[in-house]
């Protein structure tokens, strides 16, 4: 098996629980996913599965190359083409195989992986959660990033050291979170707490390892 | 049209009655005294907030017990929430009433609202 699938953010709600806690959640529709190429050792130096996510909107603009790749798999073109790394010899997958979110349970811990939000060219309070400076009182000094470094000595800025610029737009991966809840009649997956990216956003969803 | 209406769906609750900011109402909550055994305890006030939309709806209830003002916020479809009954309708002027908190006694009631409709006039 695989031990992940690709998703859509759909957005977010709660669920209240009979003993009454609420817990927010964040709404996936993960798969159908289907396997569209099988990577080997032997053929790309490594093993992997390719997973393409099935929407309900079919493509309209295929390049040739792309094209060329899925009839050769006997699949329909998917937007979304993603790798997991698995052991061939355990997975016993083909080509055209169905993922779907049902190898989700319950209580399962998940890692999320995706796009985080675009914040554009970012300051450092914003950035690097710098503290600023005073609002009022005559203070001239609010979101400025302050000293940089000293002078003569070392007589440059330090490499890596925290300054505004571009935020966000980066993969991000969110560490053990629980699956609250499993819908594989809507293909759904409501998992507690955020997840990166906007809505409509693609995630990779995978599942930990509890050994 | 919201890709989520149909999952919040399952958890709406359909016996919330209608009442808005100044209102008095009792909010019955489920309280869990052992594994087995379930009661209803009644919070009565006035609703002096009603914030969020769809599932996440809350209201704020505010009553004095004792002389000693206490403020409850209930998420309308919580589970905790068994029923809500409106009390007493009041007539106020704005939707968040926080400046009850700031008085006591007589100046802290609320004019009663009339709720009666009026017959449509005979032509």
């Amino acid at each position: 098996m695989v031990n992940g699938i690709i998703g859509k953010k759909l957005g977010m709600t709660q669920i209240f629980a009979s003993d009454g806690t609420v817990t927010p959640v964040t709404v996936i529709k993960a798969g159908p996913c289907v396997v569209v190429q099988l990577k080997t050792v032997s053929t790309d130096g490594y093993e992997a599965v390719q997973l393409g996510l099935v929407e309900e909107k079919s493509l309209k603009n295929v390049n040739k190359p792309m094209k060329g790749h899925f009839s050769k798999a006997g699949v329909p073109p998917t937007r979304i083409l993603r790798e997991f790394r698995i052991q061939m010899s355990e997975a016993g997958l083909s080509v055209g195989d169905k993922i779907l979110v049902d190898q989700f349970t319950e209580d399962d811990i998940v890692d999320v992986i995706g796009t985080s939000k675009g914040r554009g060219f970012a300051g450092v309070v914003k950035r690097h959660n710098f503290s600023g400076g005073r609002a009022s009182h005559g203070s001239m000094f609010h979101r400025a990033p302050g000293s940089i470094g000293a002078s003569a000595y070392p007589s440059r800025v330090i490499k890596g050291t925290k300054m505004p610029g571009h935020m966000g737009v980066e993969r991000n991966t969110i560490k053990n979170l629980r699956v609250m809840k499993v819908d594989s009649q809507e293909n759904l997956l409501l998992i507690r707490g955020a997840v990166p990216g906007p809505n409509g956003a693609y995630v990779l969803i995978k599942k930990k390892n509890i050994e | 049209m919201n890709k989520l209406d149909n999952l919040d769906k399952a958890q709406f609750k359909s016996n919330i009655p209608d009442f808005i900011p100044g209102d008095t109402v009792r909010v019955h909550v489920r309280i869990k005294e052992s594994e087995t055994k379930e009661r209803l305890q009644a919070f009565e006030g006035v609703v002096i907030a009603r914030r969020g939309k769809g599932i996440a709806e809350s209201i704020t209830v505010r009553k004095t017990s004792f002389g000693i003002g206490v403020e409850r916020i209930f998420p309308l479809h919580a589970t905790i929430v068994d029923h809500i009954d409106v009390v007493k309708r009041g007539r106020v002027r704005r939707a968040k009433l926080y400046f009850l908190r700031e008085l006591r006694g007589k100046a802290a009631r609320i004019r009663e609202r009339d709720t009666r409709t009026h017959a449509p006039k005979s032509k």
